[in-house]
């Protein structure tokens, strides 16, 4: 057996905080960061770790949470997605001021592309919004690594540390040695300090220059300036007799390591100085001054944003986004790169064959996936709606035409209720509006909103599609599981009762399975919208998710076949989409896939000629 | 070194089938670097690996630098593989040979599942899977076949015995579906 193991870059985060015995680690799910905090768990188990490690309810909170365990001296770390940190942000910029006591590392998965996102934002602008250093891995083993060096700087400033690794990174697999894990003790004091913990405006002020002036020291910090990658090559070279010319390249992150190979490909490692930069905020003054000194044309290679370039303040010398050398949205994959440097370096273009202008297969609800179910009864019971709905597996419903919106987590219900005010301020009648929320982004985002929809007098339908996990992304538990991760019984949250204690008096849970039924409830919903005394409607379409093996199945898979009534209309097909129903061609009957279908037997009231049936 | 393209759709295995492979070559003591694609696209839209593979770290991996030191001959970086540079591509799904094929070099190889298997490197390898009574084996069925052409950085003796120790509920289920990959190459090879 090889002392190699392979890890993928989330798992080797996840390894690189246990090396560095971080005590606590929060997190809430998100592409594509959710390996870290489920190796952390998995690792906690085998190793009998001194961690409190949480899927906290949003990255507000596990930010806090965390937080405070750095504010007691023990190590902690809170892992997100770009897009959960907005979410965080407000604790974000506070604590940079506040500062910690012992080392707090961010970790910050960043999604150029996007892959798995609403956004491609650059989180290393919230880094420099916030004056915090931010260091940018270009590889798994390099994101190992670089936790330790986020948490020895963290300590020795005070300062909580960025790490922003990219979906290439995070999902990059890599060989590499495990490490031993030998903790140290770490005993929680913390120091009662009112002008730092709780400072008010005046403190506040000189907790910004005092940032301000640790901000200055990270950037003079010799191991966290950016390395000359082929210096080596280059000297060598040199004693050759080679001169390298006037012009060089930076470049941070994955796209580091593209780079670093094409310039190999193109025999051009030993002539072109190649920089990483490993922290792109703070940027050393005297750096940029030395670069700027000593190249005539500096190209700058970093996703997604220019947060590097616009350091550099030279836009003479200096080539990158803002002056269009370098897209200004999408991922910079490696060919893209080449295309640049080529361009950069005055070479040919290369020669390639375009990748085909076909669409592929668009993603789509499993078979047998209750949000199915709910999304047909949906558009059956409201078929004129407006259909504001939320992120996760269920904005598939997209294909269904059962989903309008899609804007953050929790926006269902916030868009939902400006829907109304919007139409109801506009003199018309409101159409009907029909919002969809799965049950772990309405704990996430979707109580605050919804009890102010209550107390605005809005109304609306709100189907919860609660399969009792956190799907998408790769089940976590909700506030509902009444389980903690290490197995303590902990109360069970009630979405009905949440959805009570929130206002609304019409809240109602029934099986989407259940189609007929289910329907029928959903028009009650859509009457009670509509009544004078009436108001907000809640609907529970409770199901749990088939993927998660963890849950018990309480249905028994029918044998569904399909008889001679079908009349080849493809209504099942287009609107129902279930992948186990396929057409063999056009004026065929369809077929059922039987490696697929899971005999939910809800397709049986889909048909409208009753040409699929249970068997038997 | 070996840039690999594993495409699929979302369910089939593409995973399954790259860690397999990445295993394979550190059990030899080369490098590896892959990149897997996570998330909603895993929900049955298209899917695909990139999987670079080393040299075995031997004496024929180190480079002598100018100074007369040796060090490590600079293989790969980028987890990416760029269109025109994979050595070889397995198309899981029929649709992913039209995806990806333009990550294929000149002289590459593509061995398919379709069902129009005319091809010499193609075969209905979910029809073979399904008469195991395991079609989620068609991936292993379709490496096996693969393996067997000699294209890829190892052998198909190799490959099953890190197959035997991934072990795993469904570890005879695949062992069956991949000797059926092996048995399926050798039929295509009879004149």
């Amino acid at each position: 057996m090889s002392k190699y193991h392979i890890l993928l870059g989330n798992e080797a985060i996840a390894y690189g905080l246990v090396e560095c015995s971080c005590t606590l680690a929060a997190s809430y799910p998100g592409t594509p960061a959710s390996e870290v905090l489920s190796t952390l768990l998995g690792l906690k188990r085998q190793h009998a770790l001194d961690l409190h490690a949480e899927w906290s309810v949003n990255e507000k909170v596990a930010f806090e949470v965390a937080l405070a365990a750095a504010y007691t001296g023990r190590r902690a770390a809170v892992i997100m997605k770009q897009v959960g940190l907005n979410v965080a942000a407000d604790p974000l910029m506070s604590a940079a001021y506040t500062g910690v006591k012992g080392g707090f590392v961010l970790v910050v998965a960043d999604d150029p592309g996007p892959h798995s996102s609403q956004t491609e934002q650059d989180s290393r602008f919230y880094a420099m919004m916030a004056k915090l250093p931010v260091l940018d891995p270009t590889s798994p083993a390099e994101a190992r690594q670089f936790v330790r060096m986020a948490y020895e700087l963290s300590e020795q400033f005070e300062i909580p540390v960025m790490l922003r690794p990219t979906t290439r990174i995070c999902h990059a697999r890599q060989d590499m040695e495990l490490p031993c894990f030998s903790g140290f003790r770490q005993t929680p004091a913390f120091d009662r300090n009112p002008g730092r913990w709780a400072a008010t405006p005046k403190f506040r002020l000189m907790l910004h220059h005092q940032l301000n002036e640790k901000i200055e020291s990270i950037a003079q910090q010799a191991q966290f300036y950016p390395r000359l990658a082929n210096d080596d090559p280059l000297r060598l070279a040199a004693e050759r007799g080679n001169r390298s010319g006037s012009v060089c390249i930076l470049a941070s992150g994955v796209v580091f390591a593209h780079t670093k190979e094409i310039l190999a490909d193109l025999h051009l490692y030993d002539s072109i100085p190649l920089y990483q930069v490993l922290m792109p905020y703070p940027l050393s003054a005297g750096f940029r001054q030395e670069l700027l000194r000593r190249y005539d044309k500096v190209l700058v290679l970093e996703e997604t944003s220019p947060v590097i370039e616009l350091q550099l303040q030279n836009k003479e010398k200096v080539l990158g986004r803002t002056n269009h050398v370098v897209p200004a949205a999408g991922e910079l994959l490696p060919e893209v790169v080449e295309d640049i440097v080529r361009k950069f370096l005055d070479l040919p273009s290369a020669e390639r064959i375009e990748p085909p202008n076909i669409a592929g297969r668009r993603p789509t609800l499993c078979a047998g996936c209750p949000h199915r179910a709910a999304f047909f009864a949906i558009k059956k019971a409201f078929p004129k709606a407006i259909y504001p709905s939320d992120i996760g597996c269920y904005t598939l419903g997209l294909n269904l035409g059962a989903v309008d919106t899609v804007l953050c987590m929790g926006a269902a219900i916030g868009l939902a209720a400006g829907f109304y005010h919007a139409y109801r301020a506009g003199g018309v009648d409101h159409p009907p509006i029909a919002a969809t929320i799965g049950d772990s982004t309405f704990f996430h985002a979707g109580i605050p909103a919804l009890l102010n929809a209550v107390v605005q007098g809005t109304r609306f339908v709100l189907v919860v599609l609660d399969n009792s996990t956190t799907a998408m992304t790769g089940h976590q538990p909700t506030p509902a599981g009444g389980m903690t991760v290490d197995g303590h019984q902990v109360p069970q949250i009630s979405i009905a009762e949440i959805a009570r204690a929130c206002g609304v008096r019409f809240v109602e849970t029934a099986d989407p399975y259940r189609l007929p039924e289910f329907i029928d409830l959903l028009k009650k919903a859509g009457n009670h919208t509509r009544d004078a005394d009436g108001g907000i409607a809640v609907v529970i379409a409770k199901r749990p998710c088939l993927m998660d093996r963890t849950q018990p199945r309480s249905w028994t898979p029918r044998n569904i076949v399909i008889n001679d009534k079908c009349k080849s209309c493809d209504f099942c097909i287009k609107h129902f989409e279930c992948p186990a129903l396929q057409s063999p061609g056009e004026k065929m009957p369809v077929q059922i896939d039987r490696t697929l279908c899971t005999g939910c037997a809800v397709c049986v009231h889909v048909c409208p000629n009753r040409a699929i049936e249970i068997a038997g | 070194m070996q840039q690999i393209i594993i495409s699929g759709v979302g369910g089939q295995g593409v995973l399954f089938i790259t860690r397999l492979l990445a295993q394979a070559a550190v059990d030899q003591d080369r490098h590896v670097l892959i990149s897997e694609t996570h998330g909603m696209a895993q929900r049955g839209g298209n899917v695909v690996s990139h999987l670079k593979v080393g040299e075995p770290r031997t004496e024929s991996a180190l480079a002598e630098t100018g100074a007369g030191r040796r060090s490590p001959r600079f293989e790969f970086s980028s987890p990416l593989i760029r269109p025109g540079r994979a050595d070889v591509l397995l198309a899981l799904h029929a649709d992913g040979l039209a995806v990806h094929r333009h990550y294929l070099k000149s002289a590459g190889k593509a061995f398919s599942n379709t069902q129009d298997a005319q091809d010499s490197n193609a075969l209905d390898a979910t029809r073979i899977a399904s008469r195991l009574n395991a079609p989620v084996s068609a991936n292993l069925v379709l490496l096996a076949f693969a393996l067997a052409s000699g294209e890829l950085f190892c052998s198909a003796e190799h490959m099953q015995k890190v197959l035997n120790r991934s072990g795993g509920r469904q570890l005879e289920m695949n062992l069956n579906a991949f000797r059926a990959g092996l048995s399926a190459a050798r039929e295509k090879l009879k004149p």
